[in-house]
């Protein structure tokens, strides 16, 4: 039988272990599967092809079949966009403005709107599909959010009227930021420890 | 001690209860501390350099819980805080209040806070379209797009796996962005509570990208929530297979429905939303995908109309959380306390200043000092009573010192929706110890 000072002592020796084991590691990485455990179960890309909604929106990727225009879009926007973001897209009593602020930037109020902001004119369908009308995503048809980007891009001034978005028309919509975006470089501050009659 | 002094030091203490805020929550424990310090204090300056206190006579009656019986065991509970804590709780922004609480987000209190760990009710939100109701049974995870085997996973399957589990913080790269230039916010819940910590549990994701045969040619991979945003953000591949862990528990209990239940993704050290909720889709790929939240938002303002994107992890940050915002403190002894954090690593090193960042001195840090997670630091200070500006600053493993928000203004655009303030925080501290934000 294991007497209550054995196991004391037993603990401490594990304590002393784990600490060792804690102060010496240098990394965070996860461990390695060493079990053999594996139990995800094969499925064909087919059985996604609902919820495999993502666009690349660099190049259009992943755009479906459909098209629409910004005199069916002003349609479905009154119906289902304007009570949140307001008349013509101008804001509402939920939400800002998507209409305008090209060119602001590079003052000191940048206005962000989807035609100012956005590298890539298919991230509007991207995002409208899987999320908008905020009470019903996913409710539109295809068609419908080839319209309503349509009529996003058309009040920012950025297509026609009457010009019909399909999966090439709108990945070929030049966006004014598109080329104003860098990756991550920081750290880009340099401070120092300093301890006396600093400032 | 004379009987008018007696009713001075009383009328004393009577006043700074009366001074403690009703937005900040103070415990039981605080309250007396206050009580204690401001008689030593008070009895110091009426009785001299002697410091004795005349001994209490009066007699201390049986407290009444000691002679009545207590409530009895429910048979079956889920224990929740005393009735005296109530005020502890996570609160939205006063500055920047949504029109809605679907697309929004709720702040932990993190003056409440005692230790590193943020109790799981306390922990802070952020929905891009409000709470889903998932119920585990039929929830089930895919892994697709450039891998050899594409994969679906239940629940079940998926806790069938070793366990591994980690400390880390995690923040919300918008934490503090109505206070970088000029003082908004009163309390440190509002300019710091995007911001909590948890043990996490689950299984790296890298054993299921494994398992699923990642194409060697894969470089990025999104992870996709089942929430009514479907809100999905791109990750590099290197990042997922050093130490992303599939999450379904957190602090010794399943995840909360707003934490994401019953699966999230969990990004060590990088802000919040990549840490995808009520996950249900990894697809890999060779490029990232540009998503709304990786470029419209989630992005930083830089100099000449210029934007930062992928701005991932959350550099090395400290603040004080005691005494801060709202709070008012005694001449005398006071504890200065503090979290200090990096995504880069380990904190090496936190410096307290009581004059607004011309001295510094170094204060204790509190073990556990962990990699990615909340540390705490502590600094006796002994306050004279004239005014004071109390700042903290930290070291990370890296060497990285945090900046001031001079330092951060030189190299960035601050103007507007800014994400990603580590800056140093002061609070100010006047002549009669009221405790307010220092910015700006």
């Amino acid at each position: 039988m294991v007497s209550v000072k054995q196991i004391g002592i037993s603990f401490g020796l594990l304590l002393s272990l784990l600490l060792v084991a804690c102060t010496t590691s240098t990394g965070n990485a996860n461990p390695k599967n060493t079990s053999g455990a594996a139990f995800g179960k094969p499925i064909s890309e087919q059985a996604l092809v609902l919820w495999n909604i993502d666009i690349r929106t660099q190049d259009g990727q992943g755009l479906p079949p459909g098209s629409g225009n910004a005199v069916l879009g002003e349609k479905i926007y009154n119906e289902k966009c304007s009570s949140c973001h307001g008349a013509d897209a101008k804001g509402g009593p939920m939400y800002g403005t998507m209409v305008g602020g090209i060119g602001s930037f590079k003052t000191n109020t940048r206005v962000l709107t989807p035609g100012s902001m956005y590298p890539y004119a298919p991230i509007l369908f991207d995002y409208v599909r899987r999320a908008m009308p905020m009470n019903a995503p996913q409710s539109l048809t295809n068609d419908e959010v080839y319209a309503l980007s349509a009529y996003i891009l058309n009040l920012n001034g950025l297509v026609d009227k009457t010009a019909e978005m399909n999966s090439k028309t709108l990945a070929a919509v030049q966006m004014p930021n598109r080329d104003n975006f860098y990756v991550d470089d920081r750290p880009d501050t340099k401070a120092v420890r300093c301890m006396t009659n600093c400032k | 001690m004379k009987q008018y002094q007696k009713e001075q030091l009383l009328e004393m203490v009577k006043s700074s209860e009366k001074d403690i805020q009703a937005d900040i929550s103070i415990t039981h424990g605080r309250r007396a501390f206050l009580r204690s310090s401001v008689a030593m204090a008070g009895s110091a300056g009426m009785l001299g350099a002697t410091g004795i206190t005349a001994a209490q006579t009066d007699v201390l009656p049986i407290p009444e819980s000691n002679k009545t019986m207590g409530k009895q065991l429910e048979l079956e509970s889920y224990g929740m805080p005393s009735k005296y804590e109530s005020k502890v709780k996570r609160r939205r922004s006063d500055i920047l209040v949504n029109k809605q609480q679907y697309s929004d987000w709720s702040m932990t209190p993190i003056q409440s806070t005692p230790g590193i760990v943020t109790p799981n009710g306390l922990f802070y939100e952020r929905h891009h379209n409000g709470i889903p109701d998932i119920n585990p049974d039929h929830h089930k995870l895919v892994v697709h797009g450039m891998v050899a085997k594409p994969l679906v996973l239940t629940m079940n399957d998926i806790v069938k796996y070793p366990t591994v589990t980690k400390f880390y913080f995690m923040e919300c790269s918008g934490n503090g962005l109505t206070d970088w230039l000029t003082a908004k916010s009163k309390t440190v819940q509002q300019t710091h509570g995007l911001l909590s910590c948890a043990q996490w549990t689950g299984v790296p994701v890298s054993w299921i990208l494994d398992e699923a045969g990642i194409d060697p040619k894969a470089t990025w991979l999104i992870a996709e929530g089942a929430d009514a945003s479907g809100h999905y953000r791109s990750i590099p591949i290197d990042k997922m297979l050093d130490d992303a862990l599939l999450v379904y528990a957190m602090n010794g209990e399943m995840l909360r429905p707003e934490n994401g239940y019953p699966l999230r993704l969990f990004i060590p050290g990088w802000e919040g939303n990549v840490s995808i909720k009520w996950l249900r889709r990894i697809k890999a790929g060779a490029e990232p995908w540009h998503a709304r939240g990786e470029t419209a938002r989630y992005t930083d303002p830089m100099p000449d109309g210029k934007w930062r994107k992928f701005s991932f992890v959350m550099e090395a940050k400290s603040v004080i959380t005691n005494p801060s915002g709202g709070m008012k403190i005694q001449p005398g002894f006071n504890e200065i306390r503090g979290y200090a954090w990096s995504g880069n690593g380990k904190i090496t090193g936190v410096d307290v200043s009581i004059d607004g960042g011309k001295n510094w001195q170094t204060a204790e840090l509190e073990e556990p000092v962990i990699d990615k997670c909340l540390t705490r630091f502590k600094f006796n200070w002994n306050w004279q009573g004239g005014p004071a500006q109390i700042v903290s600053r930290c070291v990370d493993s890296t060497g990285y010192v945090q900046p001031t928000v001079e330092d951060i203004k030189k190299v960035r655009a601050i103007t507007g929706f800014v994400q990603h303030h580590n800056g140093l925080f002061p609070w100010n501290v006047s002549a009669s110890g009221e405790v307010t934000n220092g910015i700006g």
